[in-house]
């Protein structure tokens, strides 16, 4: 939390604002990652704002002594009311940030392919596959090797790097869990990928990114990385006491619904995934007002 | 088919106590001033002087005096999120999600469309036919719609508040949420005819800003003796000539699939959404620039004038500008690096973006050097400009961060990117709108702002802008995402106190404004500006009386190099008397027009009734809307003639006003 803070300070200048910032900074943040695809956009975000702040902070410093000095009552002060021109200050305006956006250029283009979401993480672990679908208002998660799912929540063992399939069977939204890292968004008709590890064991509060209608407030889940061993139980438990996920139980989940609690299925329907992906299924039903009690409707609504 | 398409009596909100009042009160507000103008028989001067005014200073002033209204309720807007995340703590706050969602896509449609685009061109439109030294603009009566279709599209946007509803989709409306399925209200409807209307207003204003500079300067106004302000008011009108046919061809795309079953956007029959996504941030990112490049002129001449010396690297600032404007096109990608692009893409978006931060970083060098060696005046348009250096140079770091793609990908669509773009959209636009208010209203009224009210609402508004972006800086930063209407994780609830805290000072900092135009306006005979130039001002608009003429200038100056005023004024000093008075000729003004009104009267019901489907008010509206345009074309008087003797009497007190001034002042100003 070093840097930012320093950026803060410089900011506001009102330090009584500082400790309210540090507390608010040591929740469950993007700066407190715990795997490694955030730790190294941790890293990067560090790096950047470094190599920034070293010409941001004289910047602002030259900015105020320059203002002070040459103010209008100091007698001190040289006055050239016709200088305004210097080839050799003008290279070095130029070239200040052109060094440093080359300088950047090559942190975004190695993070960029570094850090590419679509890349696998190196490990000894073979990783766990998960296929995520966006609904209205909900996340649906599969697994597709253990043939269970579940709504809201989403168990995974900790320090096994997680692949992850997602789309959207309706509106557009954004997979993101901000202590492991990147964001991904999901799309309809579209599979996107994204690959994330928990290093220890933990909940981990996940959510949409991407706004996507009235419902989308309680679209949160948390991720609960367990032990390997204590996934295996809860796999064995799951199996032991879920529901079936076929076209049936799938329509169900199609309906808006708001805040959704955590729910499991002991079995899903083969290849169900694909079937929304590749929309063989229906999409996500939107507003239903007048049928059921659903999330209430504009006025105007085509009859 | 009914009379009134979709619309009956249960698109009026009247469960909803918060619209109501609202609406109630604005209606009142707006009902109560027309009555009173009537009743002090000023309907006859609003008519002939402002409503039907084709001259470019009073529909700049008329864009300015909207763009403010539309910020006091933009800004309303922006209260009304922060109180609800700060009540909506493990509680479901006072918005219900289908009102908040409409909350949060109004404030962003309004503050980018109906506040800062009518703040900037109507800045545009006042200062720069007046810093080129010539009459008006190339088109006045199409300024006159231009500025009219614009007010028709605010209209829209607040007829929604009661009749209705606004789109419930953010102020970029992404699909499919925007498609008739998952949005079948009229909200996104709503939307989509104010920004098509008012569209067509801006890109008006663009086209003619552009053909002004270009065809219609001084005599030796060459393009490298216009003042900055001009150059980057053409850098910004080229992108509005360039960019916002995009945005009404997407717009149109939207139309179609919800009007007509096109599939451009939805789920299905092959339509798909990334499109949209990809059209909209092609217009979306230059829009960001048509926005900034006007306020970096502004200040480009606040920091001349104030530091008492010419503007330090001025070739160097006009290749920044161009630099900018063209790197713009290239950079949208970066809204949606999340997208699943691979590393190629997203690596070559993430360094054209910082790419940008070089043609920035100069400016902000230029205003520094040219403060170096000046005399630098703290008055109140200063003080916007040194705060916007400050706001701006970590609203730029923070954007810079944001291009770097593994940095995006933790941040983007969090409180942080909110934090980023109020502090570039804030720090750099609002700023230089207010410092360019405050700079030319001596210009435009006779009588300069109050300086204690201004500075007090300088102080409140940068700190209460401080408090509420660091506070979001830091929630982003810790995982918060954006347009959550309740919030139930622990460790955000003291930073969301904060921001709201924040916000009430710029509340307080908007009040002082709003004070000190009021104060200004009755202390106006202690701040009148006899001289015309009360900034000690370098370029032509200062060379006019305040307020100017219709005519502007009696004969149009002769430009002998860069800062054309500073020049004739230093000669003056010199010499001790002004030029030969020359000998004065009838000039021919355009007429005023209606036309502009009466067509954007029509257009608002054409809009008003696409968006509920009533069918046979939308052809009315059309065919008004066109007959108005034939029936101005039809008129063979457009010009009235001001008699020489007229422009006489008006120059020679000028001149008279000037010469007791260089007769006070013998070395020029102290």
């Amino acid at each position: 939390m070093g840097i930012p803070m320093k950026l803060m300070t410089v900011r506001s200048g009102i330090s009584a604002l500082a400790p309210v910032l540090l507390t608010g900074c040591a929740g469950a943040g993007v700066l407190d990652p715990q795997g490694p695809i955030g730790g190294a956009e941790r890293l990067i975000l560090y790096d950047s704002l470094g190599i920034m702040l070293a010409i941001v902070v004289p910047t602002m410093i030259a900015t105020a002594a320059f203002a002070w000095w040459f103010r209008a009552g100091n007698t001190k002060a040289q006055y050239w009311p016709d200088w305004a021109y210097s080839g050799r200050l003008e290279l070095i305006v130029w070239s200040i940030p052109i060094l440093v956006i080359m300088f950047l250029g090559g942190v975004i283009w190695v993070g960029s392919h570094e850090l590419d979401p679509y890349r696998p993480i190196a490990s000894t672990a073979k990783p766990i596959e998960v296929q995520v679908v966006a609904l209205d208002w909900k996340w649906l998660f599969i697994y597709p090797a253990e043939n269970v799912a579940t709504v809201n929540r989403l168990v995974v063992p900790a320090g096994v790097p997680i692949h992850f399939s997602i789309t959207s069977a309706s509106v557009m939204n954004g997979f993101f869990v901000p202590q492991l890292g990147s964001m991904m968004m999901a799309m309809n008709g579209m599979v996107t990928q994204l690959n994330l590890q928990a290093d220890k064991p933990g909940s981990y509060y996940g959510q949409s990114s991407q706004f996507s209608g009235d419902g989308f407030s309680d679209m949160n889940f948390a991720l609960q990385a367990v032990p390997p061993a204590q996934y295996s139980r809860w796999l064995t438990g799951v199996r032991g006491g879920g529901g079936t996920l076929d076209q049936t139980a799938y329509g169900m989940l199609l309906n808006q619904t708001l805040a959704s609690p955590p729910a499991v299925f002991a079995n899903v329907q083969p290849g169900l995934f694909d079937a929304i992906a590749t929309r063989k299924l229906p999409d996500g039903s939107g507003p239903e007002s007048g049928r059921g009690g659903k999330p209430q409707v504009s006025p105007g609504r085509p009859r | 088919m009914p009379l009134l398409g979709k619309l009956d009596w249960s698109a009026i909100p009247l469960d909803q106590p918060i619209p109501l009042i609202a609406s109630a009160v604005v209606g009142a507000a707006i009902t109560g001033t027309l009555l009173y103008a009537w009743a002090k028989g000023w309907w006859p001067y609003l008519w002939h002087e402002w409503i039907t005014s084709v001259d470019h200073k009073r529909i700049g002033v008329m864009y300015v005096i909207l763009a403010v209204v539309m910020l006091i309720r933009g800004f309303a807007d922006a209260l009304m999120m922060r109180s609800q995340q700060a009540l909506a703590f493990h509680a479901p706050g006072y918005l219900p999600p289908e009102h908040y969602d409409q909350v949060f896509s109004a404030h962003g449609t309004i503050m980018i469309f109906f506040a800062a685009m009518p703040f900037v061109i109507g800045l545009m439109n006042f200062a720069v036919p007046l810093q080129l030294g010539v009459r008006d603009v190339a088109f006045p009566t199409l300024n006159s719609v231009g500025f009219w279709l614009t007010a028709s599209g605010a209209l829209l946007v607040n007829i929604s508040l009661v009749i209705g509803e606004f789109a419930r989709t953010g102020w970029l409306p992404y699909p499919p949420l925007s498609e008739l399925k998952y949005s079948p209200g009229v909200g996104v409807d709503y939307y989509l005819w104010a920004l098509q209307i008012s569209g067509v207003g801006t890109l008006t204003a663009g086209i003619n800003i552009v053909v002004t500079i270009l065809k219609m300067r001084a005599p030796g106004m060459s393009y490298f003796r216009m003042p900055m302000f001009c150059w980057t008011s053409l850098g910004s009108c080229m992108l509005i000539v360039a960019a916002f046919p995009i945005l009404t061809a997407t717009l149109a795309m939207l139309i179609l699939d919800r009007y007509l079953g096109f599939h451009f956007f939805t789920n299905d029959a092959g339509g798909n959404m990334m499109m949209f996504v990809n059209l909209i941030w092609a217009w979306g990112h230059p829009e960001v620039y048509i926005l900034i490049l006007p306020a970096f002129g502004i200040f480009s001449e606040v920091f001349a004038t104030f530091s008492s010396k010419p503007l330090f690297g001025y070739r160097s600032m006009v290749a920044a500008t161009f630099f900018i404007v063209i790197v713009s096109f290239l950079v949208w990608l970066h809204h949606f690096f999340t997208m699943g692009a691979g590393g190629d893409v997203n690596a070559f978006f993430g360094i054209a973006t910082s790419v940008i931060a070089v043609g920035t970083g100069v400016k902000i060098y230029n205003w520094l050097f040219t403060m170096w060696g000046g005399r630098v005046r703290f008055d109140t348009p200063m003080l916007w400009a040194l705060g916007f250096v400050f706001t701006f140079i970590v609203g730029g770091m923070t954007g810079v961060l944001l291009a770097v793609p593994p940095a995006d990908f933790v941040l983007h669509n969090s409180m942080f990117l909110v934090a980023h773009f109020h502090n570039v959209i804030i720090g750099g636009v609002v700023f230089g709108a207010f410092a360019g208010y405050t700079y030319w209203f001596p210009k435009a009224f006779g009588f300069t702002l109050h300086e204690g009210w201004g500075k007090i609402g300088f102080w409140l508004t940068l700190i209460g802008f401080c408090v509420t972006f660091l506070a979001m800086y830091a929630l982003g930063l810790d995982g918060m995402t954006r347009r959550l209407q309740h919030v139930d994780v622990d460790a955000w609830h003291p930073l969301i106190l904060v921001s709201a805290a924040g916000t009430l000072i710029s509340a307080a900092g908007a009040a002082a404004q709003i004070i000190q135009l009021v104060v200004s306006i009755r202390q106006r005979d202690r701040l009148r500006d006899e001289t015309g130039d009360p900034w000690d001002g370098r370029s032509l608009e200062w060379a006019t009386p305040s307020p100017p003429p219709a005519f502007n200038f009696a004969v149009l100056p002769n430009v002998e190099g860069e800062e054309a005023y500073w020049f004739i004024k230093q000669r003056a000093i010199e010499t001790q008397r002004l030029g030969d008075e020359p000998d004065y000729e009838a000039i021919e003004m355009p007429r005023n027009s209606p036309t502009g009104f009466v067509c954007a009267f029509f257009a608002s019901f054409m809009g008003f009734a696409l968006i509920w489907h009533i069918w046979w008010m939308v052809a009315l509206g059309f065919v008004g809307a066109y007959v108005t345009f034939v029936a101005f074309a039809w008129r063979d008087i457009v010009e009235y003639e001001i008699p020489a003797e007229e422009v006489a009497r008006i120059d020679r007190a000028r001149r008279a006003s000037r010469l007791a001034w260089i007769a006070a002042h013998p070395e020029g100003r102290p």
